[in-house]
């Protein structure tokens, strides 16, 4: 016991208590929480700040303005209703199309505008928030899920997760959701977590339930050597959220959009520790790298680049092999 | 705060305690363990009757000072009623009357003993006067001849007395002593028999009833034992073995083959006795005695407050006995439970209802409760009211289980109501919740962890000796709390994390 416990010490595996007290303690003051609780706070910071998300078509925030949904939501054919502040992906209504005077959802079935209304009234008060506060609902762009995860993932939109340390990208997890999520893209609800080399953005790993695999369970698709396109935009995006939140350690939610390339779902200040399993290493070396070069950090392109040339995901496994024989 | 700093602040805060700690045991004297025997117990007698709307007379015998136990304080508990108490032929008696009454009525004698050793001298009893046994017929003959069978066959009265509590007990006994016992006879009738048989062949005896003084029992049965006049004084028999000398723990009630308690005026009486030892006079008999010094520190320690106030903080100084535990079930171990000190509190509420039950009891009522509270899902509530019907329902529950196992005869149940409501339906409530975002199998994970959480601190809580340390000596918890300060500092990984991230030392090596 005491000798895994020294093998994951010797490998930099962070544990939920130094994560807590050293890092989220440390580098996210309380005060900044509910900017990345409320999505809508998130989404203004976003866009005052020019960066890349769902654009967000329009806000319902008192119960008198649900009367007018049908003007707000205009001539708009496609887009998605959810609540400010829900989680775990409830309360969202996917809508694709219009026909006469109905609403076609993401699955087929045809709503009224009184059946809409509804929901949205649901959303305001509070249904789906977690403290059960009166809540706002938004609605926006439906993503148009970019067709590189499709082979590995089964229904909903799958994400990245990057954890992001004082501005740097420090590891990054494809979630794919899987026939058990729901099309979740939620580990704790079974999605499939794929470990990404920060340097080239291809697939290595995945994560499944604390178990390491290389097949997604329903498509039986290999998950390794997908390379994502637009990799270091996307680390730059997630690179920029540093500043726009001032958390100094996140888990930055992206996904890829068919047209619009990553955009900035959903930011997180207390990710979670499987995206090590997924990537086979552990999150300290980089963090403690990233701590020990915090004066020569400048700028979103020197951050990114810092973690480009320092994080090589084959690099430190190699090197920790090694040393774990040393170990053993 | 530099590690430093902690550990200076948890290192004296431990000196303190020890050293408070060591002082108060050896040089003050203070009792170390607790002990299991005490000299003081509170005993009580229940009289419960149905009165016929007429005047009621309750008459019930009650201990008296003996030259082994004391009566310390004595109370009567009767609303509405007179109280007299009288004493004749060596026994007490407490008579309650009332001029109308109806319904169901409860009356309570109680009363502190306290046990002495007294080293006076016996005095001397006048022999007392050998009333007439009121044998007839074949009954006369029938002890006469019992009675010339055991004087053949003994030298003295106490072989005499020995030889007939033997033939008395006899699985078969003889056609003479069936005779007189008659069918199935009880204990308590063997003694009567006995004292009569012996008051027939010139010997004073009678029976005397009592209680055995124990830690706790709440329905302490009467024991009966013979007791024979010889050589002027009262000499006690036990009525099934024959053995001589009453226990040391016998409190006697009364004598004689008069019934505990009699009634006019009602009906369906019933008498219940209890006994239950007073833990905490153990230390303060020491104090008392002379035998804790300085008593300036008394004056300021938790045995200057009441006695119940006292009660009351037995239970609340093990409170961070169970959070230290908590602590380290979380932090070290990590075993995911339902908000931070939700299994202290049922640890708490385990005390009651004891660990087996509890279980049952806390599983059954979160288990119908989550059902309800998944219908209310359907019902859209926004979250307040959502809780406020949840607690209603809980409390519904529980008093329908509280009526249910008491009609079932099984009386754990009942305590139940022991359980804080108001922590079961946060549990229920959390566990839904998680149930929804995370699913059914971390809900029942974090269901499990909390239950094995309380029972373990549970079991450690209930240590007698854990319980003594902490209220003899509240100056440890400081000791405990260097120990949580520290663990705040513990940022290593916890047990359960390593089998987590087992796959990332298999994947590497």
């Amino acid at each position: 016991m005491f000798a895994l416990a020294r093998q994951l010490a010797h490998m930099g595996a962070l544990g939920l208590n130094r994560r807590n007290a050293e890092y989220t303690l440390r580098y996210n003051p309380r005060r900044l929480y509910p900017l990345v609780d409320d999505k809508l706070r998130t989404k203004q910071l976003a866009q005052r700040a020019g960066i890349a998300l769902p654009e967000l078509y329009g806000v319902v925030e008192a119960e008198h303005q649900v009367r007018n949904l049908r003007d707000v939501l205009g001539q708009y054919r496609d887009f998605v209703i959810k609540p400010a502040r829900g989680s775990g992906g409830d309360g969202i209504l996917i809508i694709s199309g219009r026909l006469r005077q109905m609403y076609r959802k993401i699955n087929g079935l045809l709503i009224r505008q009184e059946e809409l209304n509804h929901h949205v009234s649901n959303i305001l008060s509070g249904i789906y928030s977690l403290g059960g506060q009166p809540d706002k609902a938004l609605i926006e762009y439906r993503i148009q899920a970019h067709p590189l995860f499709d082979a590995i993932s089964y229904q909903g939109v799958p994400d990245i997760r990057v954890i992001v340390f004082l501005g740097v990208p420090l590891m990054g997890m494809a979630r794919l959701p899987t026939r058990i999520s729901g099309g979740r893209a939620n580990l704790h609800q079974g999605a499939l977590g794929v470990g990404i080399d920060i340097v080239t953005g291809e697939t290595l790993t995945a994560v499944w339930r604390d178990d390491i695999v290389t097949e997604h369970p329903d498509t039986g698709n290999t998950v390794t050597g997908v390379k994502v396109p637009g990799w270091a935009s996307l680390l730059r995006l997630a690179a920029q959220c540093y500043e726009l939140t001032g958390l100094g350690y996140q888990g930055v939610d992206i996904v890829l959009d068919k047209d619009k390339g990553p955009l900035i779902l959903e930011l997180n200040a207390r990710p979670g520790l499987n995206i090590q399993l997924a990537n086979r290493s552990g999150l300290l070396p980089r963090l403690n790298m990233v701590e020990q070069n915090r004066e020569n950090l400048i700028g979103v392109e020197g951050r990114v680049a810092f973690a480009q040339t320092h994080f090589r995901a084959s690099a430190d496994i190699s090197g920790l092999a090694l040393g774990d024989f040393r170990w053993c | 705060m530099s590690r430093f700093h902690l550990y200076s602040l948890a290192l004296s805060l431990t000196f303190a305690g020890l050293g408070l700690f060591f002082y108060k045991a050896f040089v003050m004297g203070f009792p170390l363990t607790p002990r299991r025997t005490s000299d003081i117990w509170n005993v009580e007698g229940r009289v419960e009757f149905v009165a016929l709307n007429a005047p009621v007379k309750v008459s019930l015998f009650i201990p008296r000072t003996t030259r082994r136990f004391v009566i310390v304080n004595e109370n009567f508990i009767s609303q509405g009623y007179g109280i007299t108490t009288t004493a004749e032929g060596g026994n007490r008696q407490a008579v309650w009357s009332v001029r109308k009454a109806e319904g169901q009525q409860s009356l309570y004698y109680q009363a502190v003993v306290r046990r002495v050793d007294t080293e006076e001298p016996r005095t001397v009893l006048r022999p007392p006067k050998i009333e007439d046994p009121g044998f007839e017929g074949p009954y006369l003959a029938a002890a006469q001849s019992l009675i010339a069978n055991i004087r053949a066959q003994s030298a003295d009265v106490d072989t005499m007395v020995k030889e007939l509590i033997k033939r008395l007990n006899r699985p078969q006994p003889d056609d003479n002593a069936a005779l007189l016992l008659g069918k199935t006879p009880s204990l308590s009738k063997k003694v009567k028999t006995a004292a009569r048989v012996l008051a027939q062949a010139g010997i004073s005896a009678r029976t005397i009833h009592g209680v055995h003084l124990e830690e706790e029992n709440r329905d302490a049965p009467l024991l009966h034992w013979l007791q024979v006049y010889e050589e002027e004084q009262w000499r006690s028999y036990d009525p099934v073995t024959g053995e001589s000398g009453l226990p040391a723990d016998y409190l006697p009630w009364w004598r004689g083959a008069q019934p505990l308690a009699r009634l006019e005026g009602g009906e369906r009486l019933n008498v219940t006795l209890s006994v239950s030892l007073k833990q905490e006079e153990a230390v303060r008999a020491a104090i008392e005695s002379g035998r804790i010094k300085s008593p300036l520190l008394l004056e300021f320690s938790l045995f200057s407050l009441p006695v119940q106030t006292q009660a009351v903080y037995r239970i609340l100084l093990l409170v961070p006995v169970g959070a230290f535990l908590l602590v380290i079930s979380r932090n070290v171990i990590g075993i995911k439970t339902f908000g931070t000190f939700m299994p202290v509190l049922i640890a708490l509420a385990f005390r009651e209802t004891q660990l087996l039950w509890g279980i049952v009891l806390f599983t059954v009522v979160v288990a119908l409760g989550l059902m309800v509270r998944l219908y209310f899902e359907h019902l859209k509530l926004l979250v307040v009211p959502r809780l406020a019907s949840v607690l209603l329902v809980v409390v519904l529950l529980m008093a329908a289980l509280s009526v249910l196992t008491h009609k079932l005869g099984l009386e754990r149940g009942v305590s139940v109501a022991l359980f804080p409501m108001v922590i079961l339906t946060m549990t229920i409530e959390r566990m839904s919740i998680v149930w929804d975002e995370r699913g059914a199998s971390e809900a029942f994970q974090q269901g499990l962890g909390s239950l094995i959480v309380a029972a373990l601190a549970h079991l450690v809580m209930t240590i007698n000796y854990v319980e003594h340390l902490a209220f003899v000596f509240p100056e440890l918890l400081l000791v405990l709390l260097a120990g949580t300060l520290l663990l705040g500092r513990y940022y290593g990984y916890r047990l359960l994390e390593l089998r987590r991230f087992k796959s990332l030392v298999k994947g590497t090596t």
